[in-house]
Parts: C-alpha cells; structure tokens; sequence
C-alpha cells in the first residue's frame, strides 16, 4: 500500500494539488506568464505541461489585465482557469478586471454565470527581492464582495486548499506564502480537506492568542515556543482564509485567553488584521483582558530588500507585542 | 491618379446601389439577401431608432436614470447583428440596442439595467437572448471576455471542422474611445496570439463623449488592428448592406479557422452619449449637418423604394415600430422595484456568512422600524 503521507515542499505540494484538479475536472486549465516550458518562475507548474498538453496549461501574453480577462471569457464558456500572477506586486494591472468584473459577474447576471476562477499569487517578503516581487496586497481583495480569499501556511494546507479553491463556483484569490515555498512539511493525501473557509488552532494556550496567515504561521509558532520557555502559554491560530474570516474559533480562543495580537506582513492601516481588531472589539468586548493588538508591516513602501529584515514582523516583534498585552 | 477608397461601400449616400471597388470582393455576401432580408434590415433600423427616441422620452420624463442613444448608429448594428448565426456569440458595449433586438433580447430588459431594477437586466445563458451577453459598462473590458470566450470555442474544437451548425465565432463589439483602453490592445494581442475565431467590430461613432476620435488616434482605428497580426478592413458603418456583408464574411472565415479580423465602421452618434450629455457644448451644427445627410434608415429607404417597396410598407413598418415604442412605454412604467432581500442575493454562488449574516440584520433592522411605527 502506497504511503498516504509524504514530507514535501509547500511548493511541490501546490504542484501535486494542481495535478489532482487537473485529473479530476478536465475543464480545469492553467494559464499565466512562463507556467508551460519553464513550469513557472517559482516551479509550480512544474512537468504540468508536458502531462497535460499546451491545451490545459498554456503560457500567456505578457499582460496581467488580459491573463485575468480572458480567464473570465474562458469561465463564461464553461472552464475552470487558474491563473498565476507571476509576482504579488504584477498583480495591479488586472486589478481592473478582477474587482470590477470577476467579482461582480455573478451579482450583475442574478447568478446566471458563475465565476470559478482562482488566482494564483506567489506574496510576501522574506526572499531578498527587488521592488515589486515583495508585497503583500491582500486586503485589497478582501475589500471587494464577490472574491474570497486564502492564504495556505503549510504544504497539507496548499494541496487541500489549491483543491478546494479550484472546486469552488465563486473566484478564488490564492495567496501562496513564496518564503515558505521551500521547507518541506508532511501531506496527507489521504485525508479529507478541512473546509476552506476556516480558521485553524495550530497550538494550544492559555494566556494570550496569536494569530496570522500564510509566512507568518511559522514566525508565530517561533514566538509561541519562546514565550513557553519564558513561561507564557501562548495560543496560535492559523486564519487561513481572509475572506470570509471564520470567527467562530478566534472568539473561542479569546473568551479563553482574553487576550489577541494580530500579525501580518501587510500594511496595517486598513488590513485584515484591522478587521480582525475590530471585529472581536464587537464580538468578544467583555473577554478582553487588554486592547487586540496587530504586529504589521510598516505603513511605508516596502524596503529596498537589504533593510526588509527591519520592515517585517519577526518574533521578536511578536514578543514585544505579548509582553504589551500582557501588561494591561 | 485618385487612390482607390479603402472604404467598402455598397449604397451612394443618396441609396443607389453602387458598389465601390473595396467593396467588390463582398458581393457575394450579399447574393444570399433577397428582398425580404432587406425588408426586414428596414424594420429592425426603424424600430430601433423609434424604441430609442422613446427611451430618451422616458429619461426625461424622470422614469428611466440614464439611456445611452443608438441614433444613427443603426445601420452598423443591424447589419452586423443580422450576419451573426445563431451559434455565434455577441459581447456588446452597452449602446448595442439594435444588436439586442435583432438577437431576440426584450429591450425591456435593457430598460431594467437603465431604469435602475437590475444590474443586468437579462440572462444571456437563455436560449431566448441567443447568446447576446450582458452589457459592460467600463469602456472596452469586454473586449478580453470575448477574447477568452473564444479561446474556449477553440479548446472546445469548434473552429473550422466545417460543420456550419457547429463552428462557432464571436463578436465583439467596441467603440472608438475604447481603442486607448489597454484591455482591448491586450484582447488584440490575445486574439492574435491564440488565433481565436473573433471579429472585433468597432462602431467609429467619432465621439468618446465629448473627446473627437482625432485625440484617440491619429491613423485610421482599423489600421490599429494590423499592427497586431490582425487583418482589417474599414466600410461605411451607415450602410447596412456593408455592416452585413463585411461581418458575413469576417465571422465566416473566423469559423472557419483563420483567425480573428477587425472591422471599423464609419457612422455617427447623432444623439448624445448618454442623456446627461449636453452635444451642443462640442459638436457643430456643420457636423451634425453631414451626418444627418447620411442617415442610414433614409439611405436605405431610397434603396428599398428603387427596389419597389411602397409607402404601404413604409407606413406599416412605422405602425410596427410605433406599437413597440408604446409597449416598451407600457413595459417601463410597470417595473417593479426589486425586494430589499435582493442586495445579497448572487453575491457568491456559494453561501457566505458575511452576506447572511448582513441579510438577516437588516431584515431585522426593517422589521423593527415597521414594528416602531
């Protein structure tokens, strides 16, 4: 009997994901910038076309506002395409036709089209990059009705989520965290997917509550085990889709710890976190033992990539942040 | 030596059928006509013009928000919609109004999307609107989903296997404002790197607003096409025979496997862009002047009369048009408002909390101020 679980890079794990919506549903078809011969930039694609032929992964002109249009043309006839954007900071051209037309066509047609169409967004920092190849742009597209949005910080959660992302009738924004494309994780090929919109408990606690999504998992799980050394009995969340935020599980965890520090890469002002602060500020106003608290990029550009190390939240950071909370 | 006109043109502006040499290599499209079609070319010009002046009326009366005037732009639209199969695909801007009727969409449905109860006014995956999408409003945006529709007609094999029931293109339609927009050189560049069966038409009404075509570009739009690998042909876009027989061919060979074509027709916006619009403040009286000269619906009423239509059909097709004006009259002042509920319906196909949860707060919120008073 064939292993069912299979330690691989979140990156290879995306690969084997695509692979299996590409064999389950032959109306599935990727498209984007270099995803055919070189199997993307970051890989991704990797052998996926010489498996299914230059009809079902095909690389596109270079133009991010045609990759998504024509996606949307090609899901009014009845496929299922999954786009990559080659770099999150490449992603305004399409901005266009992502919030005013993907997001909206369902809406507009009274449900009469269905748009299930996920883009694929390599974000984040971390790499040592030039401008442009380093952002974190989610809240954007959290802002906008009609798109949901994901974000997967392990490599069973990028085979499942990439899955059920591609399954779904409504588009999909995929955020896949590139400084974490690489360390290797197990994948269980054999469990059913945990649904796509809930956020997970990735450590227990009991004194204070973090939580972030995609590259930032691991930096909190980083916090959390020094925060134990020291004593503190740390609870990290895992969102896992931005948009919608399953509540349910950080309210619980609230009402246990009183307390929550929000971490992104992302700009804070206005920024999931943000939603996140004020939404349990509403919801969880008397377990609060202290102000929620966000640990965020800074309301800046990003950084030339030589300071980047000064601009993201590390754990350090994250530290700082709980001995704040803790203090109130 | 005068140089040979790039325009296709079957009628004189005074009617007479006097094809000129651009034009020759298209008359075989229109051997298929007899004098039916062109009886009926008439009546879809003359109901459109009427329906549209009745919309305009509406706006100003206060029932209808905004309405996008077709005037004179009828002969393109009817002429290019009619040459369309049933299999075909239309992606249209939001000013196709004689391309809707002729495609069998209720122009109430238009209405509704104007009015201000709908969004998208009708559901172009029923067989009854026979594959005439929804209107878009931002300029040119359309241009990629029919590109990316018709890449998909490609992957579906259903290009050039001469089935004539099967092959299917798409038609695009855009206008000359929309040439500056990025989207469609990207839906050219599409189109022509995937060679998709499409024929972009661009009604050239000379105006985007109040911005003459000379600020969009300075060379002939349907040059624009073949500096992508596009052929293009530009025909007088007030004649009816030339809209039909130049979309006839272009959509035929699109069918047929060789790849997108573009088609610039020449015609005019003889109203305003929309009715909030004020033309008098950048058209001359001069230019609205020879345009009028070269209204469509009367050029082709000479035609028809030389061919021997008599006033009993030029007075019962203005009975016909009439009656459709008043119903879509009747039609408009009956449009419901659509219930509050509406606003989170079709936000996603899948449930979401966000949309149920706002739902179930503001039928409470209602419910509340009803129970207060």
């Amino acid at each position: 009997m064939p292993a069912t679980v299979e330690e691989l890079p979140l990156a290879k794990a995306l690969t084997a994901g695509l692979r299996a919506a590409m064999a389950a549903d032959d109306r599935v078809v990727l498209m984007g910038e270099d995803i055919g011969t070189l199997g993307g930039v970051f890989r991704i694609t990797e052998g996926l076309q010489a498996e299914f032929g230059t009809k079902r992964v095909f690389d596109t002109p270079l133009a991010e506002s045609g990759i998504v249009g024509t996606a949307i043309g090609l899901a009014m006839r009845g496929y299922r395409p999954v786009c990559e954007i080659q770099f999150d900071g490449f992603i305004y051209p399409a901005f266009d036709q992502i919030t005013s037309q993907l997001a909206k066509l369902t809406n507009r047609t009274s449900g009469s089209l269905h748009m299930p169409v996920v883009i694929r967004v390599p974000y984040g920092g971390h790499i040592g990059a030039v401008e442009h190849h380093q952002e974190s742009p989610e809240a954007y597209f959290a802002h906008t009705a009609g798109l949901r949005v994901v974000s997967p910080s392990t490599p069973n959660d990028a085979y499942w989520m990439i899955q059920e992302a591609i399954a779904s009738d409504d588009p999909v924004m995929f955020f896949e965290p590139k400084s974490r494309y690489w360390p290797k994780g197990p994948v269980d090929f054999a469990s059913s997917a945990v649904p796509l919109h809930t956020t997970r408990v990735v450590r227990t606690g009991t004194d204070v509550t973090l939580i972030a999504h995609g590259a930032m998992v691991a930096t909190l799980l980083q916090a959390a085990q020094v925060a134990a050394d020291e004593g503190v009995s740390v609870e990290v969340l895992d969102l896992r889709s931005l948009s919608p935020i399953d509540f349910g599980p950080i309210i619980s965890s609230v009402e246990k710890t009183g307390r929550l520090v929000v971490c992104q890469e992302a700009p804070g002002f206005v920024s999931v976190g943000s939603e996140i602060a004020a939404t349990i500020a509403e919801r969880a106003f008397y377990s609060l033992q202290a102000p929620v608290l966000r640990v965020s990029g800074f309301d800046t550009p990003y950084p030339s990539s030589k300071v980047e190390s000064f601009y993201l939240p590390d754990a350090d950071r994250v530290l700082e942040a709980i001995d704040r909370s803790l203090r109130y | 030596m005068a140089e040979k006109s790039p325009t296709v043109q079957f009628l004189s502006i005074d009617g007479e059928f006097a094809p000129n040499e651009a034009a020759e290599e298209y008359l075989p499209y229109l051997d298929e006509l007899g004098d039916d079609d062109h009886r009926q070319f008439y009546r879809d010009m003359a109901i459109t013009r009427r329906f549209d002046e009745e919309c305009t009326n509406l706006q100003r009366q206060g029932h209808m928000g905004l309405w996008p005037p077709s005037h004179g732009q009828e002969a393109a639209q009817i002429g290019s919609g009619r040459a369309a199969r049933p299999q075909d695909v239309l992606f249209p801007t939001y000013r196709e109004h004689g391309v809707a009727l002729v495609r069998g969409v209720d122009i109430l449905d238009i209405v509704r999307v104007m009015r201000g109860t709908s969004l998208g006014g009708w559901d172009a995956t029923d067989p009854k609107n026979n594959n005439f999408r929804n209107y878009t409003l931002v300029i040119g945006s359309q241009t990629l989903h029919a590109t990316g529709y018709a890449m998909g007609v490609g992957l579906d094999g259903l290009v050039g296997t001469g089935d004539v029931e099967a092959d299917t293109a798409v038609l695009t339609f855009f206008g000359d404002g929309s040439t500056s927009q990025g989207d469609v050189s990207e839906a050219f560049v599409f189109a022509a790197s995937n060679q998709t069966p499409q024929v972009f038409f661009l009604q050239n009404n000379h105006w985007a607003i109040s911005v003459p075509v000379s600020t969009q570009s300075r060379i002939p739009l349907y040059l624009r096409a073949q500096g992508f690998g596009i052929p293009s042909v530009q025909i007088d876009g007030n004649d009816v025979l030339a809209s039909y027989a130049a979309t006839r061919r272009h959509l035929d060979e699109a069918r047929s496997g060789q790849g997108p074509a573009m088609i610039e027709a020449l015609t005019y916006r003889i109203g305003a862009h929309t009715t909030s619009d004020d033309p008098s403040r950048y058209q001359t009286p001069e230019q609205l002047a020879y345009w009028v000269a070269r209204d469509p619906i009367k050029r082709f009423e000479a035609f028809l009369r030389s061919r021997g239509a008599d006033d009993a059909f030029f007075a019962e097709a203005a009975v016909e048009a009439n009656d459709f004006a008043a119903d879509l009259r009747h039609g408009t002042l009956a449009l419901q408002v659509p219930p509050l509920s509406s606003i989170f319906e079709n936000v996603y196909a899948e449930p979401h909390p966000v949309t149920a949860e706002q739902r179930a707060w503001l039928d409470a919120y209602e419910l509340s101020l009803r129970e207060g008073a």
